[in-house]
């Protein structure tokens, strides 16, 4: 973009919009999708549990997807995401080669804190993605718990065993691991903080889990976005806070909140 | 390099494109991407005289060509805007536009009042909001309600005054009249459209507040109808907007009697959009030999 004025030459922007060349993409899941893309100085940007807004030829609003890895050395992010509607249907038909125009990166990402710490992950379904670039440095130190629809539904297992940490798998159906919810696997389970990113139900449950064994616990939210930088105040999150309850953004306070903070509605 | 610049109620605008309010927050967002300076002016997220909440959320969706937002006002309050906001907003070298709602023309009056007295270049009465029980589009829909909040906001605003108007009006130029005959200086329209989604499994409205503002390209035609209408029946200047995404739809919403444009939802996919759409307003302007972009304004050839 040609400006009238200099620009841009000092600090590195916080973020940015820029075209991004599809290096590798594969399916994970049926109808989940895996691209790794080429991402310049937005890659040494981007921390563990940040987001990205992807453009989508066509539509009006771009669609946040979780960054799963950021390839620090080769300047790579990685998102894998679900097919849920037409946006990321067009996401999903891009080709290696093809390019992605990015927002990122978005949002303040995991605080992992002292990684010595026994640190348990617990992500549902699609909400695993964002999981796996902040359990890396907890290495053996870390549990993931995901949870699946089924066994043909599993995601990232191998990428978690090749970090070191260890995994433990629930299905809703059992054809995998243990039949059941996924907070089930905790239960046997010693750990100093919680890391997690599902569907609300079992956010809300992972935050009673917290609670229970006394431990701190950030939980990544979604909710209907805009704008992504915090300027349209779309995403809308009930949070409790010292002067009472008040909005906060997904986009910008998030998309990881502390459990406690969180006003989880019935 | 033609002239951008336009002056619209006695306010410079160095060019004419101007980010929308609701869309560009107090600007720090999107300072990050450009300097502000970049625009001809910024639309303040809306001010209210005390702090709101704003809606329960979902309060966005997509639509066909377009979104449904009910935001509704979420905003720290006029005193916090004038103390935390402002000053930062007056060193980015823009235009700065003090978008103002309220429940009763009290409270528009009061808010005026306090921002009379700082560096706020222009105040925008927001008569035109969708997403509030009160406070906003009861004023917008009849000659009467306009009426009313204009004139007592005009005697007690010591800045100049644009009144935005609202699509959800039988006669949106009957509207534009008699805000112009309360003392508007300048008008801005469209706000949104009320529109609504229902999800088909739940059967719940996707936005918690049911009905929400529709917003983007799929507008813009009510845009340039409405901005044609309302330029032709009023002597004061119009600021269109509603869905302009591109320069050629700033061009043609100027063509249909704006004086300059607001760029709102276009922000969400493309930040940069406004700085594209100057930038490719100014090589049309050259292309055409048009000296002053002030030359589009209006000069639509009806039928």
């Amino acid at each position: 973009m040609k400006l009238s004025s200099e620009w841009g030459k000092s600090a590195l922007k916080k973020y940015d919009v820029r075209n991004c060349t599809i290096l590798k993409k594969t399916e994970a899941a049926e109808g989940i999708f895996d691209i790794t893309v080429e991402a310049g100085a937005l890659a040494g940007a981007a921390r563990a549990g940040q987001f990205a807004q992807i453009y989508v030829p066509g539509k009006t609003l771009r669609r946040p997807l979780s960054i799963c890895e950021i390839g620090r050395a080769d300047r790579t992010l990685r998102f894998v995401f679900q097919v849920r509607g037409e946006g990321t249907a067009v996401l999903a038909r891009l080709r290696k080669g093809e390019t992605l125009n990015i927002l990122a990166p978005l949002g303040n990402g995991f605080q992992p804190g002292d990684t010595s710490r026994r640190a348990l992950f617990i992500g549902g379904g699609i909400g695993v993605p964002p999981l796996l670039e902040a359990a890396k440095p907890f290495g053996p130190n870390a549990v993931l718990a995901a949870g699946f629809r089924s066994r043909s539904a599993v995601i990232l297992e191998d990428d978690f065993n090749a970090a070191g940490c260890r995994v433990r798998i629930a299905t809703d159906d059992g054809s995998l691991g243990h039949r059941g919810l996924v907070t089930d696997l905790a239960n046997d389970l010693a750990f100093d903080v919680i890391f997690a990113c599902g569907p609300k139900p079992m956010l809300r449950a992972v935050s009673l889990l917290a609670e229970k064994r006394g431990v701190p616990c950030q939980v990544s939210l979604e909710e209907r976005m805009a704008c992504g930088i915090g300027a349209c105040l779309g995403c809308a999150v009930r949070l409790r806070g010292e002067s009472g309850e008040h909005y906060g953004h997904v986009c910008k306070d998030g998309p990881v909140f502390d459990s406690r903070n969180v006003v989880w509605e019935a | 390099m033609a002239d951008l610049h336009i002056k619209i109620a006695g306010v410079d605008f160095r060019n004419p494109v101007i980010a929308a309010s609701g869309t560009f927050g107090f600007g720090h967002e999107f300072s990050e991407f450009y300097p502000l300076s970049e625009l001809g002016g910024i639309c303040c997220k809306g001010i209210t005289l005390e702090k709101r909440p704003g809606n329960p959320p979902p309060r966005i969706a997509e639509t066909p060509s377009g979104m449904l937002n009910s935001v509704g006002l979420q905003n720290p309050g006029v005193d916090h805007f004038i103390r935390e906001d402002l000053p930062w907003l007056k060193r980015q070298g823009t235009v700065v536009i003090a978008n103002i709602a309220g429940n009763t023309p009290e409270d528009y009056c009061r808010t005026a009042e306090k921002l009379s007295d700082t560096s706020v270049d222009m105040i925008e009465l927001n008569i035109s909001c969708p997403n509030v029980k009160q406070g906003g589009v009861q004023f917008g829909t009849t000659c009467k309600g306009a009426e009313t909040v204009t004139s007592a906001v005009r005697k007690v605003c010591r800045k100049p005054l644009m009144v935005k108007l609202s699509p959800n009006a039988s006669d949106i130029a009957e509207i534009a009249a008699a805000a112009e005959s309360a003392g508007a200086d300048a008008l801005s329209l469209i706000n949104t459209l009320t529109g609504m989604r229902i999800d088909i499994h739940s059967r719940r409205p996707v936005l918690h507040n049911n009905t929400g503002g529709l917003s983007g390209p799929a507008v813009f035609p009510v845009a340039v109808r409405m901005v044609w209408q309302v330029s032709r029946r009023v002597k004061i200047p119009v600021v269109g907007m509603g869905g302009v995404s591109s320069w050629q739809d700033a061009a043609e919403l100027m063509l249909a009697g704006a004086s300059a444009v607001q760029v709102g939802t276009v922000l969400f996919s493309d930040p940069y959009a406004p700085l594209k759409i100057v930038n490719g307003l100014n090589r049309y302007l050259d292309e055409n030999r048009i000296a002053d972009v002030s030359e589009l304004t209006g000069k639509v050839k009806p039928w």
